[in-house]
């Protein structure tokens, strides 16, 4: 569906240039939900920019729908655009129209018969459950309200992919957790190819396929949320993933029961889908003899299954601790023995 | 009432009054229009605008600055040949036309300019990304997004454009101006002059109130 190949984008600034995005090779497949992670800087904004035209590529192809964007100028570039829709993350919604007019201005840029248009818009306010606030204008509605009238603008020319920019951003945890759903229910619904770009790995984990991790203007690592998270490679990744499986407040808790002298072993224990069911805890103390205390755990549902992370101090003799790490190892799970220097 | 303001005349006052009225709205309409013109020249061809275009972007800004720095009374004065051109005279309320529309535009031209500028950049990255083309971006966005600050601005221009009808009277332009500089001054009428005033402040006064109802009830920010 999208294809970008050796794609770059470099800024002249008066202090030298500064490469945004650097020689980047990326596909994106049909009806998938696509998130690009990073930090400010990273150019993952400049990223999602270069796909509808907002920026010109210095260098490089961006082919999407089989067509190369970078060569369309003019009215065909127009067209493409409506093909592919964007929603920001402080909405850009023009607040002299009424939620109904401002779903309505993508339709009028189409050229739609009053009578299509009028019928468009009901069926787009009720796909984003907006009903009974047709009428509102921006300045009334709520952060999240704001966000989906965005979205029914962006879907309302029927694009075949839609771009999020930081789209959740500016929004509370609740808010931030219906958009995502609605997001996802359109993608089911409609087909169509979902790119996000966002810092926050909660989005990724809740609603994209893949991931695409994004550094001073390089993806560094790239594939399906669930292997990023059971086995990120890059550093950058592991900080993001971090994010949520381990709170700030464990490792805290952790290095103050180390500072205590306490010499019992701390284990992170990281395990997937179907092993959480196992009883391993229960085969731990059973058959190793090895009393474990519980300091913390958690488990993250991604897209495409769970991911779990459990911190256990292991109590008993230097030979029942040795049996019990064996022991974890021989299982599908992943154990790391917590030293003080962590 | 008569004894106050014995010298008015009041078939010539309302007279003036209609002249005065008549001056300020044409030139509103025309400094409107021109200076809407003007001013999307001035935003649309600046650095990192659609139609960016250094060239002319500095020469609209030179116009714009030379004619906003003339004093008005200078500027009737030196438009005299070409109101005698394009008028065929240069006495009576149409007289003062060009004048006021030349003195008044460049000085609207910056306030829309200015309310331009004002448009969030992200409105306009929407329009484009859902395929508008610049007309689109113009007329659904640019001005509708803008409207309270294009008419606050004309409501502050045609408060300028009235005092400027006064000043042309002075030269023969008609008007409450001229009522208050021949028969007040001139003639050391003093009530005269009041009432002229009185009237020219009324004028202003409901400008005002009806550019700040419109606003009112155009602004859903």
């Amino acid at each position: 569906m999208i294809a970008l190949e050796k794609l770059s984008k470099i800024f002249p600034t008066s202090n030298g240039d500064i490469t945004a995005v650097d020689n980047i090779d990326l596909t994106i497949d049909e009806g998938e939900i696509f998130g690009v992670i990073g930090y400010s800087g990273a150019g993952k904004s400049t990223l999602i920019r270069l796909l509808n035209m907002l920026e010109k590529p210095t260098s490089g192809k961006i082919i999407i729908a089989e067509k190369n964007m970078a060569d369309l100028q003019g009215s065909s570039l127009r067209k493409a655009r409506q093909e592919i829709s964007m929603i920001f993350q402080h909405f850009n919604l023009l607040w002299s129209r009424t939620v109904r007019e401002n779903i309505a201005f993508p339709l009028e840029i189409a050229k739609l018969s009053k009578k299509d248009k009028n019928a468009r818009v009901d069926e787009l306010i009720d796909l984003v459950g907006l009903t009974g606030r047709e009428d509102a204008y921006p300045a009334q509605l709520s952060g999240g309200q704001k966000q989906r009238v965005g979205i029914a603008r962006a879907l309302a020319n029927n694009p075949k992919v839609l771009l999020c920019d930081e789209a959740t951003s500016a929004l509370d945890p609740k808010t931030t957790d219906s958009i995502l759903e609605l997001l996802t229910d359109i993608n089911k619904k409609l087909g169509l190819t979902i790119v996000l770009i966002t810092h926050e790995m909660h989005v990724i984990r809740k609603i994209c396929n893949r991931v695409a991790v994004m550094e001073n203007g390089k993806i560094v690592e790239e594939g399906p949320v669930l292997d990023v998270f059971r086995q990120p490679r890059e550093e950058m990744t592991k900080e993001f993933v971090k994010q949520i499986t381990e709170p700030e407040e464990t490792m805290e808790a952790i290095r103050e029961l180390m500072k205590t002298g306490d010499t019992s072993p701390i284990v992170k224990i990281s395990f997937l889908g179907e092993d959480a069911e196992q009883p391993i805890m229960t085969n731990l103390i059973l058959t190793c003899g090895v009393s474990v205390n519980i300091l913390q755990g958690k488990v993250s549902k991604t897209r495409d299954g769970s991911y779990g992370t459990l911190f256990v101090q292991l109590q008993g003799n230097q030979e029942q601790l040795n049996h019990a790490l064996s022991y974890l190892k021989d299982q599908q799970v992943q154990t790391e023995v917590m030293t003080a220097h962590e | 009432m008569n004894e106050i303001f014995e010298n008015i005349n009041w078939a010539n006052m309302w007279e003036a009054t209609l002249e005065t009225l008549y001056m300020s709205a044409l030139a509103v309409l025309a400094t409107f229009i021109l200076g809407v013109l003007l001013g999307l020249v001035l935003y649309m061809t600046d650095k990192g605008n659609m139609w960016e275009n250094q060239p002319v972007h500095l020469a609209a800004a030179a116009i714009v600055n030379i004619f906003r720095s003339i004093p008005f009374i200078i500027l009737i004065i030196l438009l005299v040949p070409f109101t005698t051109f394009i008028v065929g005279t240069m006495l009576g309320p149409s007289a003062a036309l060009p004048a006021l529309v030349i003195g008044a535009a460049p000085f609207y031209a910056r306030l829309v300019e200015i309310g331009l500028r004002e448009v969030n950049k992200g409105v306009i990255e929407a329009a484009q990304s859902m395929g508008a083309n610049q007309w689109h971006i113009i007329f659904k966005v640019l001005i509708p997004e803008s409207l309270p600050a294009l008419i606050s601005g004309i409501t502050v221009t045609a408060i300028t454009l009235v005092s400027y009808t006064a000043m042309a009277g002075v030269i023969g332009a008609g008007g409450l101006g001229d009522l208050a500089f021949r028969e007040g001054f001139q003639r050391s009428n003093s009530d005269v002059t009041l009432a002229a005033t009185a009237a020219i402040l009324v004028i202003v006064m409901i400008l005002q109130w009806i550019g700040d109802r419109i606003i009112y009830r155009i602004d859903k920010r």
